[in-house]
C-alpha cells in the first residue's frame, strides 16, 4: 500500500512516532489530488498553502514538546454544508456562490482544536438535495470505482475524495441517507449519527429535524476517531445532546456478544439488486460465524418512509431556504421592479431545479387545505415508522441489511426523473425520520467491480454498539482494504 | 390527483419563486406524479396517533442570559448583496 491509501490508524502511528511529517502527508494528498482532481473533481475549493501551513504548524508543535490533538498532522475534507470561517461556503448554490462565512462551524472548530488539517471542501448536490452530487451547480463528480458512475450524494464529493485516497478522512451530512449512500457506493465507511449527537451550528439547514452532520472514512477506525472528535454538547444548538461522548476507538476491538442482528423482510424487497442482496446475505452468514443471531424483524410502515420524508424534508426545507431572498447575503438578481420581485427573481435565478421542486412541494404540502392532509399526516407515520424500530430494537442490537438497492448508477441516469432517484434513498431514509444511528461499512462489490455496502441501524445513541458489531464484520474481511485505481 | 398549473404558479408565488412558463409545465408534470406518489399515506390507519415532529426527548432547553462577544457591523455586513452605512440596502418597500 502506498502511504495515501492507509487508514488513520496507521498514519496516526507514523506521525507519533516521527516516521512521517505532518507536512509531508499533507503534501503526498495534495499530489494525489492533483493528479486525480480532474478526473474524480470532488472538491470544490482547495487552498494548498493554508493547508502545508497547517501541517507545519502541528510539526512545529510535535517538535516543541507541545500537546496534540487526536488528529494531529490528519488531512480532513469538508462537505460544502459547513460554515468555515473566511473560506467560501456554497452549497454547491448559486445563490451562495460568494458566501464566506464570519464564524466556523462547530464541527470545523473542535476539528481544529484536535489539530485536523483542512484540506478544502467537497462537492455536494445543491443544499445537499439529490443522492448522485449531480444537483451541483458547479460540477459533476465522478466515482473513483468508475468514472461513469456518480459517487452518489448528497455529499459525494466527501466520499469520492476519500474513496480516491485524496484524502484519509472527511465529513458530510446525511438527511435521508447522504452520508451512507455515497459511502457505499464508493466503498467507505460512513456513519450518521443518532439525531442530536452532533452539533448543527454552523451546517446550512435542509430539514433540521432530520439532518446529522458525520464522518466518512476507510474503516471504522477513521470514523470512531472523528466521531470522538466531532460528537457531544454544544450549547450552539438547543438539539444538541448532552450524552457524554465515549471513547470509541478504546473499545472498538472488543466484540460484542451474545448479539442479536435482525433483518427486515422489507428491506429485501422488490428493486433490490440481485449482486447486493448475495453480498448481504453473505456479511448475515459471516456474523452468524462469529456467533451471533440472526432474526427477522418487522417494520411495517418502512414502506411509506419515502412518502413521509418528501413531505416532513422538503416542508422543512420550503422555511429553512426562505431566508435566501438577495437580502443578508448571497446573490441578488440585477433587474427587478420592486422588493416582491426581488425576492422571487433573486429565487427564481439562484436555486437549481431539484431545490425549486422541493422548496415549491414542500410550500405545497404547508399550504391551506392541504396541511393536514399532508403534512400533519405525515407526521403521523413518522410516529408509526419511528415505533417500529423502537419495538425491533427491543429484540434486537441492530437492524441489518443493504444501503443502497443497487451499486453506483450512471450519470445521468436518473436525472430526468426525480421520483426515480428519490427511491435510491429507500433502505437510508426511515433512519433519520426515525432519529436512530445509522452505518454503512463495505461488504463486497459486484462482478463490475463496483462496490457494495452493508448498512447496519442502531438505536439513539449506541454508536459505540454500532461501531464495534461493525468492526467484528471488518476484521474478517478484506473489502476495507480494496483501493480503486484512478487513471491519471 | 393531478396538479393544474395555476395551482403551481400559485404555490411559486407563495414560496417567492420566478419561474419560466417552461419551468411551470415541467414542475406540473413532475408535481403532479410525486403528489400521487405521496398519497399512499392517505391508507395508512393514523387515528389516535399523536404526530412526531421531533425524535429527541428534549423540551424547553434553558440557558443563562448573558452578554458574550458579537460579530462586529463590519463583519455581519461583509456578504450583504448592497449595504448602505450601517444598514442592509434594499429597494423601496413603499412607494
Amino acid at each position: 500500500m502506498e502511504l495515501i491509501e492507509h487508514s488513520s490508524r496507521e498514519l496516526l502511528a507514523w506521525l507519533e512516532r516521527g516516521e512521517v511529517k505532518a507536512e509531508e502527508l499533507t503534501s503526498a494528498y495534495l499530489q494525489a489530488i492533483r493528479q486525480r482532481e480532474a478526473k474524480v473533481r470532488a472538491f470544490v475549493h482547495l487552498d494548498e498553502a493554508s493547508a502545508l501551513e497547517q501541517a507545519r504548524r502541528v510539526d512545529d508543535k510535535r517538535r516543541r514538546g507541545q500537546p496534540l490533538g487526536k488528529l494531529a498532522g490528519l488531512p480532513v475534507a469538508i462537505k460544502d454544508v459547513l460554515c468555515t470561517k473566511g473560506v467560501p461556503t456554497t452549497c454547491c448554490s448559486k445563490i451562495l456562490r460568494n458566501f464566506i462565512p464570519p464564524y466556523d462551524a462547530h464541527v470545523i472548530s473542535r476539528l481544529k482544536e484536535e489539530d485536523a488539517v483542512l484540506i478544502g471542501k467537497t462537492n455536494m448536490d445543491e443544499f445537499a438535495m439529490g443522492s448522485s452530487t449531480e444537483n451541483s451547480a458547479f460540477q459533476i463528480t465522478r466515482n473513483p470505482w468508475d468514472l461513469e458512475r456518480t459517487p452518489g450524494g448528497s455529499s459525494g464529493g466527501s466520499a469520492a475524495a476519500v474513496a480516491a485516497c485524496e484524502v484519509p478522512l472527511s465529513i458530510g451530512s446525511d438527511t435521508g441517507g447522504s452520508i451512507r449512500q455515497p459511502a457505499s457506493l464508493c466503498g467507505i465507511v460512513g456513519l450518521k449519527p443518532t439525531y442530536g449527537r452532533v452539533s448543527r451550528f454552523g451546517l446550512v439547514a435542509f430539514a433540521s429535524s432530520l439532518d446529522q452532520v458525520g464522518p466518512f472514512g476507510h474503516d471504522t477506525y477513521d470514523v470512531a476517531l472523528l466521531m470522538e472528535v466531532i460528537a457531544g454538547h454544544d450549547r450552539r444548538d438547543s438539539t444538541s445532546a448532552p450524552e457524554p461522548v465515549p471513547p470509541y476507538r478504546q473499545t472498538l476491538d472488543q466484540p460484542v456478544l451474545p448479539l442479536r442482528i435482525g433483518v427486515a423482510r422489507e428491506y429485501f424487497g422488490e428493486g433490490l439488486d440481485a449482486e447486493v442482496e448475495q453480498a448481504v446475505r453473505e456479511a448475515l452468514q459471516v456474523y452468524r460465524r462469529l456467533g451471533a443471531t440472526i432474526q427477522e424483524v418487522s417494520l411495517p410502515h418502512s414502506r411509506y418512509a419515502i412518502a413521509t420524508y418528501y413531505i416532513v424534508a422538503t416542508a422543512e426545507a420550503s422555511s429553512n431556504l426562505a431566508r435566501y431572498d438577495g437580502v443578508h447575503y448571497g446573490y441578488r438578481a440585477q433587474r427587478f421592479d420592486n422588493m416582491i420581485h426581488m425576492y422571487s427573481r433573486t429565487r427564481g435565478e439562484g436555486f437549481g431545479a431539484e431545490v425549486k421542486r422541493r422548496i415549491m412541494l414542500g410550500t405545497y404540502v404547508l399550504s391551506r387545505g392541504y396541511y393536514e392532509a399532508y403534512y400533519l399526516k405525515a407526521l403521523k407515520v413518522r410516529r408509526l415508522i419511528k415505533e417500529d424500530f423502537d419495538k425491533a430494537f427491543a429484540e434486537c442490537d441492530v437492524v441489518a441489511g443493504p444501503t443502497s438497492p443497487t451499486p453506483a448508477f450512471r450519470i445521468g441516469e436518473k436525472v430526468a426523473d426525480p421520483l426515480a432517484m428519490y427511491l435510491s434513498d429507500i433502505y437510508t431514509i426511515s433512519c433519520n425520520l426515525a432519529g436512530i444511528a445509522g452505518i454503512s461499512i463495505p461488504c463486497g462489490f459486484t462482478r463490475n467491480g463496483l462496490p457494495i455496502g452493508l448498512q447496519l441501524l442502531a438505536p439513539p445513541f449506541a454508536e459505540e454498539k454500532l461501531l464495534r458489531i461493525a468492526r467484528m464484520y471488518e476484521r474478517e474481511t478484506d473489502w476495507h482494504l480494496r483501493r480503486p485505481v484512478v487513471p491519471a | 390527483m393531478a396538479l393544474k398549473p395555476e395551482e403551481v404558479r400559485w404555490v411559486a408565488h407563495l414560496a417567492r419563486l420566478e419561474c419560466s412558463p417552461e419551468e411551470i409545465e415541467l414542475f406540473t408534470m413532475q408535481l403532479s406524479q410525486i403528489v400521487e406518489y405521496v398519497n399512499q399515506l392517505q391508507e395508512v390507519q393514523t387515528e389516535g396517533v399523536e404526530p412526531l415532529s421531533h425524535c429527541l426527548p428534549l423540551h424547553n432547553v434553558f440557558r443563562e442570559d448573558e452578554a458574550s462577544p458579537s460579530l462586529s457591523v463590519d463583519e455581519a455586513l461583509a456578504n450583504a448583496p448592497a449595504r448602505k452605512g450601517d444598514f442592509y440596502s434594499v429597494p423601496a418597500v413603499l412607494d
